[in-house]
């Protein structure tokens, strides 16, 4: 009682009351370490930034007066070779066919803006990414939970089929099937063209891509069930349901993060290999591998078409990086910096 | 460990079997038919059948597998009567798109493929693990952040892209090398280098960028051990210390990467075969794709799948051999 009148009094005086002790969640830890990393922060906010221009794309391009599909034929000499004005062989200079107008040039043979188009390529490749590493996610905590938890004949039958899938040449069977499965998935009912390819990378993407969290969670899984609230949950009579899904799931989520903010950025980089490689998305509509593809043959004459899409994807690829690894510094401080 | 090697054997048997088999019936489902491939467009319905005959494609498909299998235990016979093309064990299988056993093909492949995947390993794994090394002992230092920094940096750019700008600026642009033309190191050198230094840089980078980091996060977790503690405390010399004691078991979870990366390279590195036009397995496998050539595609897939199981099992000796902690059970 005396406490409380003491304390009452000292705020009435305006003296600063003792600060509640609060507990933190592990989020907010988290949070306060990754806040506390200067590289981390510019990191997020240029990833901010492209996001919202993927996002509002359509706005931006719109406010620029730029379209990505429409022919601007006055933007190349048609006597040229269809090449934008400026630029020719005896002396191409490294920025020529910028303007004003066309502040990243224009695409060779049909004067389509560069900028809008990396634009909503940047659009499509991200939609991609986060599709796929969601599905990977899920697939991979589901496989690596049940795995890890029942352990047994599960475990041995998820083991090998993981061990199965890692030991494909990956590459050549994505290039190998991407014909047949789009046919089958445009027969199951996927709109014709575009929507069938980005949903045949899509798959394909998550389906080699989730032993490797698989395994991870199951290793933490298997760590995770020995536990005294597990065994308390066993005791009371819990389903393995409940026990997979409400004690050892919320358990998981920081190697989840961890794998998820790393996993994205290679998604985007195997999805520009891909469309480089022919497999991704059909013109005219735009990716970066679709992009960087064409611009091989015109690398000579407009260097400025393969370096500024090729700059660009190096770019959100190191900022999705740099906030991975500093999402893992913060989440698991031991993990990488020691 | 000798029970442990067979096992592990007859896993990977097994795991090969299983592998070439979901491969089969994964390209069964190919719209393409492998018997109207055979000829030419003069081509009669008649022929296209003898043909489907003589490669067995009439038979039902797992029939076909286990002919497939047969081949490559004790080789195999295409055709009847006087046509018959007798294709040796261990038979792959026989590309009548290009008129060649699937074997042979990957033969002509495998130099090229070899010379670019041990070059690059060599560039890689001494400037990764010396550079890693010396992070590690520079730690939270700016050389330190300056070497991961610059390793981020290098595995977040897609391999294509340094590739593509290599080639336009050491080539095209300041024409310091002549455009890459593959030939063999014994017949001239000279070119061969001219050719094969950049792709193996473009592997290099990628490689190392990634080794740089794990090195140094092996050498922080070992050199943060009890007995490296020790070690010092009896008054070793600090060089001593990082040599013997250090990167010993600091480098052993890099010999696994090393060993697996380096196996996964010899099946075929395609994005870089492809930009460089190196005739390896990678730029095979692209055009067997291609071409819809299914032999050949399963053929090199059961090749470098090979290559990366067989290669699980050799790291697996080795890290026993190297670190006498692990025991092989």
């Amino acid at each position: 009682m005396a406490v409380d009148v003491d304390t009452e009094a000292r705020a009435a005086d305006g003296a600063a009351v003792p600060e509640e002790i609060k507990g933190r969640s592990l989020s907010a830890i988290a949070w306060g370490r990754f806040r506390r990393d200067k590289t981390a922060m510019v990191a997020l906010g240029v990833l901010i930034f492209l996001l919202a221009c993927a996002l509002f794309a359509p706005l931006i391009t719109n406010l620029l007066g730029l379209d990505p599909y429409s022919l601007n034929p006055d933007a190349i000499s048609a006597e040229n070779g269809g090449v934008p004005n400026g630029c020719g062989l005896p002396d191409s200079s490294f920025f020529c066919g910028l303007s004003w107008q066309h502040p990243f040039g224009v695409e060779p043979g049909t004067g389509r803006d560069l900028l809008a188009r990396l634009l909503y390529g940047l659009r499509i490749s991200l939609f991609i990414a986060f599709s796929a590493t969601t599905i990977t996610v899920l697939l991979g905590t589901m496989f690596g939970i049940v795995s890890g938890y029942l352990g047994g004949r599960t475990d041995a039958v998820i083991g090998r089929l993981m061990d199965l899938i890692l030991s494909f040449p990956t590459l050549l069977i994505i290039l190998a099937l991407s014909g047949v499965l789009t046919q089958r998935l445009e027969a199951m009912g996927v709109p014709e063209g575009n929507p069938a390819r980005i949903t045949y990378l899509i798959l394909v993407l998550s389906v080699f891509g989730w032993p490797y969290l698989a395994r991870i969670v199951r290793g933490q899984v298997l760590s995770v069930r020995e536990r005294e609230f597990v065994e308390a949950a066993i005791a009371m009579g819990s389903g393995t349901r409940r026990i997979l899904f409400k004690e050892i799931l919320p358990n998981l989520w920081a190697p989840i993060m961890i794998y998820a903010t790393l996993t994205l950025p290679t998604y985007i980089a195997t999805e520009a290999v891909l469309s480089f490689l022919g497999v991704g998305v059909l013109p005219p509509t735009p990716t970066f591998g679709a992009i960087l593809a064409d611009s091989v043959s015109y690398m000579n004459i407009i260097p400025s078409y393969l370096l500024i899409p090729g700059v660009l994807l190096a770019l959100v690829v190191v900022t999705f990086n740099l906030v991975g690894d500093s999402v893992r510094d913060a989440l698991d401080p031991r993990a990488g910096r020691v | 460990m000798s029970g442990y090697i067979v096992r592990r054997i007859i896993s990977m048997v097994l795991m090969l079997l299983l592998l070439t088999l979901v491969v089969f019936l994964l390209f069964s489902v190919l719209p393409t038919d492998p018997a109207r491939l055979t000829c030419g467009k003069a081509c009669t319905p008649e022929v296209i059948a003898a043909n489907r005959h003589n490669l067995g494609l009439d038979l039902p498909l797992l029939q076909q597998y286990w002919e497939f299998l047969k081949g490559l235990v004790v080789g195999r016979t295409y055709g009847s009567g006087t046509q018959t093309y007798s294709c040796d064990a261990p038979c792959l299988g026989y590309s009548f798109k290009r008129g060649e056993e699937v074997s042979v093909l990957i033969k002509q492949g495998f130099p090229a493929t070899f010379w670019l995947a041990t070059g690059a390993f060599v560039l890689w794994i001494g400037v990764g693990v010396s550079v890693g090394i010396y992070a590690a002992l520079r730690r939270g230092r700016w050389q330190d952040k300056t070497v991961m920094g610059i390793s981020l940096i290098g595995y977040s750019l897609p391999s294509f892209f340094i590739g593509l700008v290599l080639l336009y600026f050491v080539v095209l642009k300041w024409e310091l090398l002549p455009y890459p033309s593959y030939v063999s190191p014994f017949e001239n050198p000279l070119q061969f280098l001219q050719t094969m230094i950049l792709p193996w840089i473009v592997l290099a980078i990628l490689y190392a960028a990634f080794y740089m980091r794990l090195t140094r996060n092996q050498m922080l977790d070992t050199l943060g051990e009890d007995y490296i503690r020790t070690a010092r405390s009896k008054g070793l010399p600090e060089r001593t210390v990082v040599r013997k004691h250090g990167l010993r078991a600091g480098l052993t979870p890099i010999v696994t990467a090393a060993g697996l990366d380096l196996a996964g390279l010899l099946g075929g590195a395609i994005i870089t075969e492809s930009i460089f036009s190196l005739p390896g397995i990678g730029s095979l496998a692209v055009n067997s794709v291609v071409d819809a050539d299914l032999p050949l595609i399963v053929g090199i897939t059961l090749v470098t799948a090979t290559f990366i199981i067989v290669a699980n099992l050799i790291v697996d000796l080795l890290y026993a051999v190297i670190d006498p902690r692990v025991r092989l059970v």
